[in-house]
């Protein structure tokens, strides 16, 4: 038990020592998300008005590749009507083909295309935004340390540099962002979309829309994953509890007196 | 194997096993008399045989829908957490099944070294266990390096490189390694290939760990020989069966909690970042179960010279047998080795610890200690306190646990009478 103690205060002495150094970087806010804990859900109507801030102002620079249109109208997502899909895929312009002369040609998105992206390509992406690639979102929450807080507090996180800090041109101040420096200018204002359910779409509402979309996104399989998971547990749970009741059984008859 | 004659009781019985003897294997191993004293620190063969299988049934549902191409890997796994059904569950359990092999075979292996089951007379069981810890090593490094995300990409750079140490043939090495002049495609697609190939390999030496272990029959946590079979021993089935299942689903519980409710705790963020070779990650770290091998490797200024440090720290395990002196097995018996024991313990956790953390100041520090500590111990705690030690007194047998000393163990009670 000592060495357990000596052992924990080793520990404890480095996690200190460790916080201290890492003291310059501002931890991300601290969000309590529906979709935290065991039993975590998406708050439904979030994640349709996030999809909104998606489309109308994350979707001109930053692809999702790896989304189908239909992935919004499954369960334990924003589960959209069939619809609703439907007219959302149509919205957008596809290129299929080579059709029969051989020729590509573009047709309204249907449910099963994945969603298309803003560039053709990697290259031109970057071109577009002053030599930085707006990182694909698919799985940008699963991507970054800090996830879903750590993305949340980056698009509110924009202020002035502080006085002795220059930036160039086309680079902005954000207080959470790895470097505190950014190329993507601060695109959320108050009122900049108008969201169908009424919610007033202040700034800080936008950011809590958005990220709970990309958390979505980046884990679609979250709520199947929690409810599974908790009738698996509870399942070895019992098990576990008639096994070792078994067990005691037939090692009564090694130790009689246990 | 077994020295009792096993003789079917149906003919068609006697017949099949005349000609094959599975029936007569199948008798042994639910006859086999085990010591009646093992705790739950000996369930973890049983765990680890689940895990091995495990590994290779999903692994094998993994590779039906996974692309070992650079351009078309990445996408391929997010087509498996999205289209595939069910492939989120089955890659999560493939992905953190990896780190449960792991602990499960840390747990196996410190059991091993407070109870002295590496001496005589298993020392080849334990040189079998050390060749599958040495090959887990390599297919979990080649397995992270499938999904091409961006520590996949550098820690394959990073862990290649290493070969590049060698003197004259280091550069030749790597290149032929990477199939090219950097990690690249044909590095993927073999990497692929092996990650395949060695889970089948294990299981082969599982199958020698097995039958090198039936035949001294297991140790136990007295380390005593004992007499099998008789009343310190049970038979395997069910008393051993039975336990090893309850000891398995405690397991899966906690094996379960992350699969379920924290999937990518134990990896690296990064890696849902495709693989970039213009842009290297901040800090390229592996994966929590080699961490304390990337901080012998990283404590030494010398490139060459890390290298055979970390090597090092895993061959000087197979010498295990010859360097502890101590005539008796288990720690139980021994108030010298057994607090050395748990030093080796935080020092493997101590470089674990700064193995994830940045080379510099206090880490390399505590790097270099932990490293010199390591060797230390092996070399030098081990053969010197098995000489000097004053043991205490053995029991007899398992059922007789009052502390009579025995003739086996003289040469421990002359050691006694010389301190």
């Amino acid at each position: 038990m000592k060495k357990f103690k000596i052992f924990f205060y080793i520990l404890l002495s480095l996690s200190i020592f460790n916080t201290i150094k890492s003291a310059e970087q501002i931890d991300p806010i601290k969000v309590d998300w529906s979709f935290k804990g065991l039993l975590g859900k998406f708050d439904r109507a979030s994640l349709q008005r996030g999809y909104q801030v998606y489309n109308e102002v994350c979707a001109s620079c930053h692809s999702m590749q790896y989304l189908s249109y239909r992935n919004l109208g499954e369960p334990g997502g924003p589960e959209f009507s069939e619809e609703e899909v439907k007219a959302i895929a149509a919205g957008f312009e596809v290129t299929d083909g080579p059709d029969a002369q051989g020729e590509m040609f573009t047709r309204p998105g249907r449910p099963s295309d994945k969603f298309v992206s803003p560039y053709p390509n990697v290259n031109a992406a970057a071109a577009a935004n002053g030599g930085a690639y707006p990182p694909d979102m698919s799985v940008l929450v699963k991507a970054r340390k800090g996830g879903a807080n750590y993305i949340y507090s980056v698009l509110v996180g924009y202020e002035d540099p502080p006085p002795g800090v220059i930036l160039d041109e086309g680079v902005y101040y954000n207080k959470y962002m790895i470097g505190n420096k950014i190329k993507m200018p601060n695109n959320l204002s108050d009122g900049l979309v108008e969201y169908a359910d009424g919610t007033e779409a202040t700034v800080d509402q936008m950011a809590k829309d958005v990220t709970t979309f990309l958390s979505w996104a980046a884990e679609p399989e979250l709520e199947s994953r929690h409810k599974t998971g908790v009738k698996v547990i509870l399942y070895l749970v019992l098990l576990s509890i008639l096994v070792f009741l078994s067990m005691k059984r037939i090692w009564s008859r090694v130790n009689p007196e246990e | 194997m077994s020295e009792q004659e096993y003789v079917p009781k149906s003919k068609a019985g006697k017949w099949f096993n005349d000609r094959l003897p599975l029936l007569s294997l199948a008798s042994h191993l639910t006859d086999y008399p085990t010591p009646k004293n093992l705790n739950y620190w000996w369930t973890f063969g049983g765990i680890l045989t689940f895990c091995l299988l495990t590994q290779i049934i999903t692994g094998i549902v993994l590779a039906m829908h996974y692309v070992a191409h650079a351009d078309l890997a990445f996408a391929s796994v997010e087509h498996i957490m999205r289209d595939v059904n069910y492939g989120w569950l089955i890659r999560y359990i493939h992905s953190n099944g990896a780190s449960m092999f792991f602990l499960a075979v840390y747990i196996h292996i410190f059991r091993s070294l407070f109870y002295g089951s590496y001496k005589s007379p298993r020392e080849i069981i334990w040189i079998i266990g050390l060749m599958i810890y040495l090959l887990m090593m390599a297919a979990a490094f080649m397995g992270y390096v499938l999904p091409w995300g961006q520590m996949s990409f550098w820690g394959a750079t990073v862990i290649t490189n290493l070969f590049s140490a060698i003197p004259l043939v280091g550069d030749s090495i790597t290149t032929w390694l990477w199939g090219a002049y950097s990690v690249d495609n044909p590095t993927l697609t073999r990497f692929f290939s092996l990650h395949y190939l060695i889970p089948f390999l294990i299981l082969g030496l599982v199958v020698l760990h097995i039958w090198a272990l039936h035949v001294p029959g297991n140790n136990n946590p007295v380390g005593i020989d004992i007499k099998k079979p008789s009343k310190d021993t049970v038979p395997f089935h069910p008393y051993i069966t039975i336990k090893d299942a309850f000891a398995l689903l405690l397991f899966m519980i906690i094996f379960a909690g992350f699969v379920f409710f924290a999937p990518n705790v134990l990896g690296h963020s990064d890696n849902y970042i495709q693989a970039n070779p213009m842009v290297t990650p901040a800090h390229i770290v592996p994966e929590w179960y080699l961490l304390p091998f990337y901080a012998i490797l990283r404590s030494v200024p010398d490139k060459l010279g890390g290298v055979i440090l970390m090597f090092g720290a895993i061959f000087i395990l197979f010498v295990l047998p010859w360097l502890d002196t101590s005539k008796v097995r288990s720690a139980v018996f021994r108030p010298i080795y057994r607090q050395f024991f748990w030093i080796l313990i935080v020092d493997v956790l101590v470089l674990g610890y700064v193995g994830a953390m940045p080379a510099e100041g206090i880490y390399l520090v505590l790097a270099r200690v932990g490293t010199v500590y390591y060797f230390l111990h092996f070399i030098v705690i081990l053969p010197v306190v098995g000489y000097l030690e004053k043991t205490e007194p053995v029991p007899l047998s398992i059922s007789d646990p009052v502390l009579t000393g025995s003739a086996d163990y003289s040469m421990a009670k002359k050691d006694n009478e010389k301190i």
